[in-house]
């Protein structure tokens, strides 16, 4: 996975609340059995004024103008600053893939939706939980300032406002350490094959049922 | 010391190691996969060159992309080319690595949250996963159930382990007798509606009181089916007879000695009378109308005498600009009845409402009537193949069909429009799924989430009606 310690970038606006998950990447794109090439199909209905298709080239489609990622100001951004419980819906991980594939490596919003949260951190995005008055206040300094960038500090737990500023964030302890060093967090589990084997062999003898009925 | 709840009980008897940061494995008793959200986590597998910890925790079965017309020619009539391989690759998949499948031509296939429990795959005191957010479903069960992301599934695959952080505890209390024609959908509707989209992230949530007591099991899956939709991954209803009653003979379920001694286990899965909630949410069943959704988040949500929301009543910008751009996307105009609302397209199906009382009680209101001639298109989807032959063994099918319904095979269909199963753009439909996001049955589709007999009624009237006016 790939390690997050600090990124500096220009930071998109994405001004709704309750963005879910088939906005950020519609179904149709599912039905891809790989991991990347997302990027160009991240928020596909509100980014095109046409239906898109998988394998679909969008070199040529339609583009609405009105879109923050259509507009030249935002390009290049490598920041998200969302409103309240982004991410909810389903529990597609490609959502994550999208905003990895396009560029994005975090998102700051008031609050995120547990799964969409979850899958963030497996996949080298870090989601960022800000007070609601503090995000207020960026989209107020984002949409007053063009080229505004932020950088978040993931060591040392902060945000950084090119003016100096400097807002504290919330992470835990387990996640931020297998996001900076970029571990493998299936490796990081084995390590404990001994308790897990330990765990399961005394519950098969409390609930022998939980185990061998499907072949 | 207070008592535990029945979160506490499933999350004690599944902790392998807790850490001292506070996230803790946790041991998954049952995998459940299908194809969308598994061949990246196969794939990872076979990079890293794993093997699946234990094969017999898992099953699986195509749901999304399925046709749900003429099956016949297997998965190479699959006319979409991108599905096909799809599906595909899970049967390669569960093939190379030995986990069994109930392929899209064996009479068990179906949508995973129907198939898992009409198995006895889905127990009592077990963990489930899938990678699907409504696995929240199998929680009816007195189970723990989260929906995952597609690392998970492999994490769960290679190690038989979830990360997790303990969630906090609420109870969502319905208390007193629902009326007369009020199902487990309305029931939930209206719990989303007071909790909003949001309200249960971060908590696992159990459903009491006498309502959800006196639901089947049916209706209890629809009820946590949508626990996600208040944003809780998990939801769930502890064990009683109706649980057991409904365990007991089912393919996998346990026999013999192993099901008195499960039984016995099972019984205590319940929250202890002093078990302590850090939120307590109760609504009073016989509050509850038939409810039915305006706009493009489940909370917004309406009874069918009510007005869709005028966003002048509100004073929040961010709620108006929400009401407001659901309006504009749905294309309805604030103040008008709920029932001025036309319908163009009916579906009933989905991991929500397709199992086999949710279509009796549609039959039940389409019998003997005929879909309204405005109507483009009413389907009806069971959500597995076991369920459609018992609604034939019924007559079910010849009722929907007479009526002028479709009558499907199985799978999600019109639930999320990954197969050919879709709405066209700006048109309303009364669906039995649980999202109404924008674009989520096809693109500028219009979704209205309701109960089987809302949708049928619907279908019937060719607008929205009270149901209740159909039911003898
Ligand atoms: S029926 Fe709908 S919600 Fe349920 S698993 Fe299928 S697509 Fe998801």
């Amino acid at each position: 996975m790939k390690k997050f310690t600090q990124v500096t970038g220009i930071v998109a606006p994405m001004d709704r609340a309750n963005i879910d998950t088939d906005m950020i990447i519609p179904k149709q794109f599912l039905k891809s059995i790989k991991r990347t090439g997302f990027g160009k199909n991240l928020f596909d209905e509100l980014r095109y004024l046409d239906e898109g298709q998988p394998d679909q080239d969008c070199e040529g489609r339609p583009l609405n103008n009105d879109f923050v990622l259509n507009q030249a100001r935002y390009e290049g951004s490598t920041v998200l600053l969302a409103r309240q419980n982004f991410g909810c819906g389903s529990s597609r991980e490609h959502a994550p893939w999208a905003l990895e594939d396009y560029g994005f490596r975090c998102v700051i919003a008031p609050s995120f939706a547990d799964i969409f949260y979850n899958n963030c951190f497996k996949n080298g995005i870090l989601p960022v939980i800000l007070d609601e008055k503090i995000v207020d206040k960026l989209f107020v300094e984002l949409f007053d300032n063009e080229g505004y960038e932020l950088t978040i500090d993931l060591e040392s737990q902060c945000v950084k406002t090119t003016t100096g500023e400097i807002i504290p964030f919330e992470v835990d302890a387990f996640r931020k350490h297998c996001l900076v060093n970029g571990l493998d967090d299936i490796g990081v589990t084995l390590e404990n094959t001994d308790s897990i084997k330990a765990f399961e062999s005394k519950h098969k003898e409390t609930s022998p049922w939980l185990f061998g009925a499907i072949a | 010391m207070a008592g535990k709840t029945l979160y506490d009980k499933l999350w004690d008897a599944h902790l392998v190691k807790q850490r001292e940061d506070g996230s803790a494995l946790i041991y998954i008793d049952r995998q459940l996969l299908h194809e969308v959200t598994s061949p990246q986590a196969f794939e990872g597998l076979r990079i890293a060159g794993r093997k699946p910890w234990r094969i017999d925790a898992n099953l699986a079965t195509p749901d999304h992309n399925v046709p749900t017309t003429d099956r016949s020619s297997g998965v190479e009539g699959i006319e979409d080319p991108v599905s096909r391989i799809q599906v595909k690759t899970l049967d390669d998949n569960c093939d190379e690595f030995g986990i069994t499948e109930f392929k899209m031509l064996d009479e068990r296939q179906g949508i995973v949250h129907v198939v898992g429990p009409e198995q006895g795959a889905t127990l009592p005191g077990m963990t489930v996963v899938c990678g699907d957010s409504h696995t929240s479903t199998h929680g009816a069960f007195g189970a723990l159930a989260h929906g995952i992301g597609t690392s998970e599934v492999e994490h769960v695959l290679a190690t038989q382990c979830l990360v997790q952080k303990k969630m906090k505890n609420m109870l969502v209390k319905v208390n007193g007798k629902a009326g007369k024609g009020i199902s487990g959908k309305d029931i939930v509707l209206a719990i989303i509606g007071k909790l909003g989209t949001a309200g249960g992230t971060g908590y696992a949530l159990e459903f009491g009181g006498q309502a959800i007591r006196d639901l089947s099991m049916d209706g209890r899956m629809t009820v946590c089916n949508m626990a996600i939709e208040a944003g809780a991954r998990v939801g769930m209803i502890a064990v009683d007879d109706t649980t057991i009653n409904y365990v007991q003979g089912r393919t996998y379920a346990p026999k013999g000695e192993d099901w008195s001694n499960a039984v016995t286990a099972w019984k205590d899965l319940h929250s202890d009378g002093d078990a302590v909630f850090d939120n307590v949410i109760e609504l009073d069943a016989a509050d509850i109308k038939p409810q039915v959704t305006w706009g493009t988040s489940p909370e917004m949500v309406v009874s069918i005498d009510d007005t869709v929301p005028n966003p002048d009543n509100h004073s929040d910008p961010i709620v108006k600009e929400g009401i407001n751009r659901a309006l504009e996307y749905m294309g309805l105009k604030a103040d008008a009845p709920m029932t001025s609302i036309k319908l163009d397209r009916v579906f009933i199906g989905s991991c929500t409402n397709s199992r086999i009382e949710d279509l009796r009680l549609a039959a039940e209101v389409v019998k003997g009537r005929k879909v309204a001639d405005t109507l483009k298109q009413a389907l009806v989807v069971p959500g597995s193949g076991l369920i459609k032959r018992q609604a034939e063994e019924e007559g079910l099918d010849v009722i929907f069909t007479d009526a002028g319904l479709e009558w499907r095979e199985a799978g999600c269909s019109m639930c999320l429009a990954m197969n050919a199963d879709k709405l066209g753009q700006g048109e309303h439909c009364a669906s039995t799924s649980n999202r109404n996001f924008e674009g989520r049955q096809g693109f500028g589709g219009r979704t209205h989430l309701v109960s089987p007999a809302m949708a049928a009624a619907a279908a019937i009237a060719g607008h929205f009606v009270d149901a209740r006016e159909y039911l003898s």
